[in-house]
């Protein structure tokens, strides 16, 4: 155990730079969005993931944002465990019949302020699953979503752009790799 | 006989019970009998046949979804809950009841404490020792089967391969392999070889994540770090040769959704060799951490007869001496040509479930390895004729076990289709495996057994 300790003190670190969020090409979200999340969560954001009928696809994905590549918790990002020490929604998957109750009093649990995060296809609109007579359709149909990253599932850099929107001051926006367009969702 | 009671004969003589399944008015059952598929529909126009679940328990959880999805009343069958259907009051659920003065329930679930899928777990306890745990699922019913039928083939293809993102691409073999045999074509050589370096991939990324996050799960974060940075190695190589970290829509019917270039044969090539210069020395972490190994031997025993009278598959069976692999029985190409064993445990602990990872982790990269070597040239795509109707099935080995895929096609679009997934007659077993184990080590069991909600839940 102390060769594998040793070695990984002694080798560079896998750590990629932190994202540069200034990708031309992408939605601009609106600015009180920065404003505000950054006046109140300051450098850190406490995330609470729930996945309300996913795949597992996008938990795989907010999984590895916690490897050595991505290491989410630089950024002051962590995932915790209770609904009440987040600041946080970040909701996957179309919305269950099922899950719908478990998801609204993940909500209540939450202290103010509280944002919540759609992630992937499914919970904009219900992607694939839209339509379904056992679901109720996106994060949207059940809770006031701030922001929505794309992909299916998105990538643990879209992600990380995701949650870092929240936290910075400029007016930053969210990409997809995959050439849909994440932002704020435009019923909100 | 009828075939029927004929096949509840062969049940009870031994084969495996491979899915049970209903359409409006149809009950399915398949067997694997003697190294082959054997299927059988019957007819059920009053919505009633005689319950296999009253005689095989791992038929009860496919009875009552059957009930909930179709209707489809298992005479017989003393269980009348529902399963998949939650219904209009979801806390009236009557779980089993648990008599004794010293006992206690704990309750978790379904929002767990991690980055989990959703599932309720009540614990009858005696102390820290677990008497009884009855699973709760269907959290995650998105109403796949519903959504399939009436499906165009490409669509059905993509919410095949949404079944259970993890196992995305041997969901979307099961499903391109059961169309090409409802309509009778081939795919050509290379896009086999494609589909089998895509299915080595993902079972190679979800082994190397399952054997740091069962290690974690025992307090062990170091194997998590070094597993997940290999996991991380695995995803990007495939995002290189595939276009899609988790390869998602790239297995279609006819063949792959795109080739392997240079590019990538190059990328394939280099994660092989950075798993060579890896993965051993965290084998041997593992192996001589003692206070890790404590944790996991002797832990969560599933019994080898349990293990035979579910049909376990993957890892969970072959870590209780079932040996079973449908990649080599009833087998489908290009397995046939590759050279890999089979590994098989009979201790059916913790420890032996990861050692089965291990193992396999080892036979992925031979098989990688020869793959690339081997890779034919030619199409990697054949047209599908349009029209014809048929019937046609799967049976393919993901990283958790054989997924089981039914399907009927007409007029080019899925008529019916059934997917189900190795986690079906997994659940149940945990359920088992944990009883008189310390309530400390659930997560460890549960992470061991590493079930899907959101493939067993449709």
């Amino acid at each position: 155990m102390r060769k594998t300790i040793l070695q990984g003190l002694l080798r560079r670190p896998l750590s990629e730079p932190p994202l540069a969020l200034d990708d031309p090409d992408i939605v601009t979200l609106a600015r009180d969005l920065d404003l505000v999340s950054q006046r109140k969560l300051g450098r850190g954001l406490s995330i609470r993931a729930i996945d309300a009928g996913s795949c597992n696809g996008c938990e795989l994905e907010m999984h590895a944002l916690g490897n050595a590549f991505y290491d989410l918790e630089r950024f002051g990002l962590r995932f915790v465990a209770s609904p009440r020490h987040a600041d946080v929604l970040a909701a996957t998957g179309i919305v269950t019949r099922n899950m719908r109750e478990a998801l609204l009093r993940t909500y209540a649990a939450m202290p103010h302020p509280k944002w919540v995060v759609a992630i992937g296809a499914c919970a904009r609109d219900g992607g694939l699953f839209a339509g379904s007579p056992v679901c109720e359709g996106g994060i949207g149909a059940v809770l006031p979503v701030d922001l929505w990253i794309a992909g299916c599932p998105p990538t643990p850099r879209d992600l990380l752009e995701g949650f870092l929107t929240l936290l910075q001051p400029r007016t930053a926006a969210v990409g997809s790799s995959r050439g849909e367009k994440s932002g704020r969702l435009a019923e909100r | 006989m009828n075939p029927w009671d004929e096949f509840v004969s062969r049940l009870a003589a031994g084969a495996t019970l491979l899915s049970l399944w209903g359409e409006p008015e149809r009950v399915h059952l398949a067997l694997l009998d003697g190294g082959a598929i054997r299927h059988l529909a019957r007819d059920c126009p009053d919505h009633r046949y005689p319950s296999l679940g009253a005689r095989f328990a791992q038929a009860i959880r496919l009875e009552r979804s059957a009930r909930d999805l179709y209707g489809l009343d298992p005479v017989g069958l003393a269980d009348r809950r529902p399963w998949l259907d939650h219904g209009a009051a979801p806390h009236a659920y009557p779980f089993l009841p648990v008599e004794g003065e010293a006992l206690h329930q704990i309750p978790v679930g379904p929002v767990h404490a991690g980055i989990i899928e959703p599932g309720h777990f009540r614990f009858t306890c005696d102390g820290e020792t677990v008497v009884r745990l009855e699973a709760r699922l269907g959290y995650v019913h998105r109403g796949v089967e519903r959504l399939m039928a009436g499906a165009a083939l490409a669509a059905a293809a993509k919410l095949a391969g949404r079944i259970s993102g993890d196992s995305t691409v041997a969901y979307a073999l099961a499903f391109a392999q059961a169309v090409e045999a409802a309509l009778g074509v081939s795919p050509p050589p290379r896009a086999i070889w494609l589909r089998a370096i895509m299915a080595e991939l993902e079972r190679l990324a979800n082994h190397l994540g399952d054997i740091g996050a069962i290690c974690n799960d025992g307090g062990f974060s170091l194997m998590l770090s070094h597993c997940a940075i290999l996991r991380e190695r695995v995803l990007r190589a495939a995002d290189a040769c595939f276009g899609h970290r988790l390869m998602m829509d790239r297995v279609v019917p006819g063949g792959v959704a795109v080739d392997l270039a240079s590019k990538g044969i190059s990328a394939l090539g280099a994660l092989i060799a950075e798993l060579h210069a890896r993965f051993p020395a965290l084998v041997t972490l593992y192996d001589l951490t003692a206070s890790l190994q404590d944790r996991t031997n002797g832990t969560g025993i599933l019994h080898a007869d349990l293990a035979r009278r579910f049909g376990a598959g993957g890892v969970i069976g072959r870590a209780s001496g079932r040996d079973f692999d449908a990649r080599r029985s009833p087998g489908y190409a290009p397995y046939d040509a590759l050279a890999f064993t089979v590994p098989v445990l009979g201790e059916g602990d913790v420890n032996a479930r990861i050692w089965i990872r291990i193992k396999e982790v080892e036979q992925s990269l031979g098989l990688l390895r020869q793959l690339l070597a081997s890779l034919p040239p030619g199409a990697i795509a054949t047209d599908l004729p349009s029209g014809p109707a048929g019937e046609g099935m799967a049976l393919v080995e993901g990283f958790r076990g054989d997924i089981f895929l039914w399907l009927a096609i007409a007029d080019g679009r899925v008529r019916h289709c059934h997917a189900r997934d190795p986690s079906w007659l997994q659940w149940p077993l945990l359920e088992a495996a944990i009883e008189g184990n310390i309530i400390a080590d659930f997560p460890l069991c549960n992470k061991s057994f590493n079930c899907s909600y959101a493939g067993h839940d449709l």
